[in-house]
């Protein structure tokens, strides 16, 4: 009788064990996808902020740029570089075919001849003179130097040839290839090339979204949260009002992008696959997710601030603007930040509104068409190319970035000015 | 001009304030007693000034173009010409008279543009003389009312309330606004492709509308294969279960680990960093199940003998369960740490182990608010877009096989809605009928899981 208690007990204790267990090993699963997510993401992404250059002797012949002698500033801005830039290719090697040629051309980005120019015009005094000069390689050989290219596959399945592998060797024998910090990426807007595709341009477009999300939500939202909580009466409507609220801040993100699509494009004929499209359609998102904390920090200031304020004979519309409102600002700042971070982070709305277009320009105002970040990634990860997936995962970085100081600067706003009543 | 109009007036409502301050002052200074404080005389003024030309100033903005359009078009009124012909020419008028056409120049068009060109000088002009006079007349009118036996506290508080309740109205024009732009076109769908045929069709393929030669009427009967929505739903639901599949027991058995084992100070960072995993955006989610999940289950299956399509369902829907791991420890966690300590007590004083309280009778005391955690959980997995889009496939299979691909309503709103759109083409309109459909899911979901959890707060506050 004895033993048998006795294992009902061990089995009633093993059981708690294991219960705990689970618990236990459920925290850490959910740890260990965080890091192997953060990991995965890093140790992909971290290769391109480093980009490959090949060092290139360059003799700048007057000839071959069609100059006359002493060419003036404007002459060589109108000089024809192509085929000075294509004769310095086909030098690496002068013995090359007419495919190998070709070959020695696609081994730089199609910038090299303004890289080239853009020499000649720092230093006039170079013509006729040999100069090392720095060329962008291109996106295959970018990945080759950083060994995410595996060079034993069969050529007729890889995009190096053989014979831009050999060229390519030499060069990096004679410490002709070099690495250096990858500048372009943040100053360069997008391109179809790998090797030249920058952020500038979706970096503008979320700067713009953002602040457009910021100027229409965040005085709409702060003015809706002190009506509903100072001086809404107990109704059939504010309670609508509320349940309004309350649901449009579960509804799809997507759902938003219909609306921007048929509301804000279809009929208010604003301009397709611009940020201030893309903003209002995010600040309607953010306006429950401001309006909400708002709300909980008015509702925190205790009431004991409003009642001496209205003995000393305020108004309830002064009491609120002088005292409620100014005590409940940190929360409701912090509280803004999270939800415009939430809309930095936000894709499939900017899709429907057609801000995933190609564009390969730096946006200068909230009416130009542009890119956010997220959608870059997006469209950046639906490129075939494997130099694309290294800047996906940069791209990832530079907006994780971002969210994280936002949500930081949250915390901070919220700890150090919020008042702890009590 | 229209920027230059807008800082002109703000500009003045500020020297306004101002002024209705300094004639408040002056009054005081004769010992009379104002009814309010100076700046309500400022705030009083300014409102008058500044208001009734922001009200003409609007009005003027959305009128405008379309009166201007409808006298050009007047023109052209006899001749015959359909809705979109006339909106071509006014378009052209348009950019002619900007200098910008480059089409062939008929002597239609250069009187349109000049006639255009006319209009919007006179409207320009007509329109600066009446704000102006309206402002002079309201500055004046308002100037005049501020006198020491006149309230003005009670006016511009009034306004205030006014402007207030004016900004709580955004949350149900949103709502109004989503129904609109859902509901037109999708009466305009259900008008083409009969609803049952949309509810109850197994075979979905709107690319096949795309091939409309667009000169031709249309032909419902074209479309009677083409949208049936089934296998979308079937691919939502299904991505949707493998979700909760990973996040209900991850997410239920962290949030009462930390609700009731966890020490505070494993709480304080075990919490936060969980909470990290539903701040990371959803288009990274979704790269990750692309480039790491798809090909990793894949060299898997293979090496099982599996076929694995290296765009499943499977990969999609565990990246989800990732994601809403954190929406239900957190919600759990709330709920469990809510229950009354006198139930727990209760439970230990007749000997129950830890692990026997929180099964027998903390469990069930939380259940509605986990219930309602867990269809918070569901209606955002059957909202979530970007991961389906970039980890499942985007061809609608009818499969219930997680080592295939399928597709979700969101990822399809995505495919038909990328690039170029046609409104009134039943491709579109599909897009909007998904929509629909997919608010009305998670609205009701919404609805029933946040009256769920508040009915359960009530319970035990």
């Amino acid at each position: 009788m004895n033993k048998n208690k006795e294992k009902l007990l061990n089995s009633r204790y093993r059981a708690e064990k294991r219960f705990q267990f689970y618990g236990k090993s459920a925290i850490f699963l959910a740890l260990l996808f965080l890091t192997i997510f953060i990991f995965k993401i890093f140790s992909t992404g971290y290769t391109a902020f480093q980009k490959t250059w090949l060092i290139v002797p360059v003799t700048f012949d007057a000839e071959t740029m069609y100059l006359d002698e002493n060419p003036s500033k404007e002459d060589l801005e109108d000089a024809d570089y192509f085929d000075l830039a294509l004769q310095t290719m086909f030098n690496l090697d002068k013995s090359a075919s007419e495919k190998q040629q070709n070959d020695l051309k696609r081994m730089v980005s199609y910038f090299f001849e303004r890289e080239i120019k853009r020499e000649l015009l720092n230093d006039p005094s170079l013509i006729g003179k040999t100069k090392d000069v720095y060329l962008t390689a291109s996106d295959d050989l970018d990945q080759v130097f950083k060994g995410n290219y595996p060079r034993d596959l069969p050529e007729d399945q890889r995009r190096v040839t053989d014979y831009q592998l050999k060229i390519f060797d030499q060069l990096v024998e004679q410490g002709r290839v070099e690495s250096k910090f990858n500048l372009s990426f943040f100053t360069y807007p997008d391109s179809r090339e790998a090797e030249l595709a920058g952020i500038a341009s979706s970096f503008m477009g979320s700067i713009f979204s953002i602040l457009v999300c910021l100027v229409i939500a965040f005085p709409v939202a702060v003015l809706a949260a002190i009506y509903l909580e100072e001086f809404a009466p107990k109704n059939r409507f504010t309670d609508f009002i509320e349940v309004n609220i309350n649901n449009l801040a579960a509804v799809p993100s997507i759902v938003f992008g219909l609306l921007g699509l048929g509301i804000l494009l279809a009929v208010f004929q604003l301009p397709r696959s611009t940020p201030l499209v893309g903003g209002i359609t995010l600040s309607l998102m953010t306006l429950p997710t401001i309006i909400i904390a708002c709300r909980a920090s008015l509702k925190a200031v205790p009431p004991s601030i409003r009642e001496a304020a209205l003995a000393m004979g305020a108004s309830k519309m002064q009491t609120t603007m002088h005292h409620t409102v100014p005590l409940s600002m940190p929360g409701t700042l912090s509280g803004t930040i999270i939800g415009l971070a939430q809309a930095l982070g936000e894709t499939a709305p900017l899709i429907l509104i057609g801000m995933v277009a190609f564009v390969n320009t730096i946006p200068g105002s909230p009416l130009d068409p542009a890119a956010s970040l997220p959608v870059q990634i997006y469209i950046w990860a639906e490129s075939a190319e494997r130099g694309f997936v290294e800047k996906v995962s940069a791209c990832i970085m530079v907006l994780l970035g971002f969210l994280i100081i936002m949500n930081l600067f949250a915390q901070i706003i919220r700890h150090k000015f919020e008042k702890k009543w009590s | 001009m229209n920027l230059v109009i807008f800082i002109f007036i703000v500009l003045l409502g500020f020297t306004s304030y101002y002024f209705g301050r300094k004639k408040a002052y002056s009054i005081q200074a004769t010992n009379t007693r104002l009814t309010a404080l100076p700046q309500f005389y400022g705030y009083y003024l300014a409102i008058w000034c500044a208001i009734p030309a922001f009200i003409i100033y609007s009005l003027w903005a959305i009128f405008e173009p379309s009166i201007v359009k409808l006298i050009i078009l007047s023109d052209y009124s006899n001749q015959g010409h359909l809705d979109d012909e006339l909106n071509l020419i006014y378009e052209k008028t348009k950019s002619l008279s900007r200098g910008q056409f480059s089409g062939e120049i008929t002597t239609y068009l250069e009187t349109s543009a000049e006639k255009y060109l006319n209009l919007r000088s006179i409207a320009q002009n007509s329109k600066v003389v009446l704000i102006l006079a309206i402002i002079i007349a309201s500055i004046v009118y308002g100037y005049k009312r501020i006198s020491s036996n006149n309230r003005t506290r009670e006016p511009v508080e009034k306004f205030l309330n006014a402007v207030l309740f004016t900004a709580s109205l955004a949350a149900i024009l949103t709502t109004i606004g989503i129904v609109f732009s859902l509901i037109f076109q999708t009466i305009d769908f259900f008008k083409v492709i009969p609803l049952f045929d949309f509810i109850f069709g197994t075979h979905w393929y709107p690319a096949k509308a795309f091939v409309r030669d667009a000169s031709e009427p249309l032909d419902p009967s074209m479309y009677s294969d083409t949208f049936g929505a089934v296998p979308i739903f079937a691919g939502t639901f299904f991505i949707a279960l493998i979700a909760m599949c990973v996040a209900i027991p991850i997410g239920l058995m962290s949030g009462i680990y930390l609700a009731e084992y966890a020490s505070t100070k494993v709480r304080q960072y075990a919490k936060p960093l969980i909470e990290i995993l539903a701040g990371i955006p959803t288009v990274v989610y979704g790269f990750f199940a692309a480039l790491t999940v798809g090909p990793f289950l894949k060299d898997i299956g293979t090496a099982m003998g599996l076929e694995v399509s290296a765009e499943s369902a499977l990969a999609a829907g565990g990246v989800m369960g990732i994601m809403i791991i954190p929406f239900i420890s957190s919600l759990s966690d709330d709920v469990i740490t809510s229950v009354p300590q006198s139930l727990r007590d209760g439970s230990y004083a007749m000997g129950a182990t830890k692990s026997e309280t929180i099964k027998k009778v903390i469990f069930p005391a939380a259940l509605p608010g986990i219930v309602g955690s867990i269809l918070l959980g569901v209606s955002r997995a059957v909202g979530e877009t970007m991961i389906v889009v970039m980890a499942s496939g985007l061809a609608a299979n009818l499969t219930f096989n997680p080592l295939e691909s399928t597709s979700t309503i969101t990822a399809q709103i995505v495919v038909i809605l990328i690039g170029d759109q046609a409104f009134g083409d039943p491709k579109t309109q599909a897009a909007f009928a998904l929509g629909m459909t997919l608010f009305l899911v998670t609205l009701s979901l919404n609805i029933f899981a946040l009256r769920v959890v508040k009915k359960y707060r009530e319970k035990y506050e």
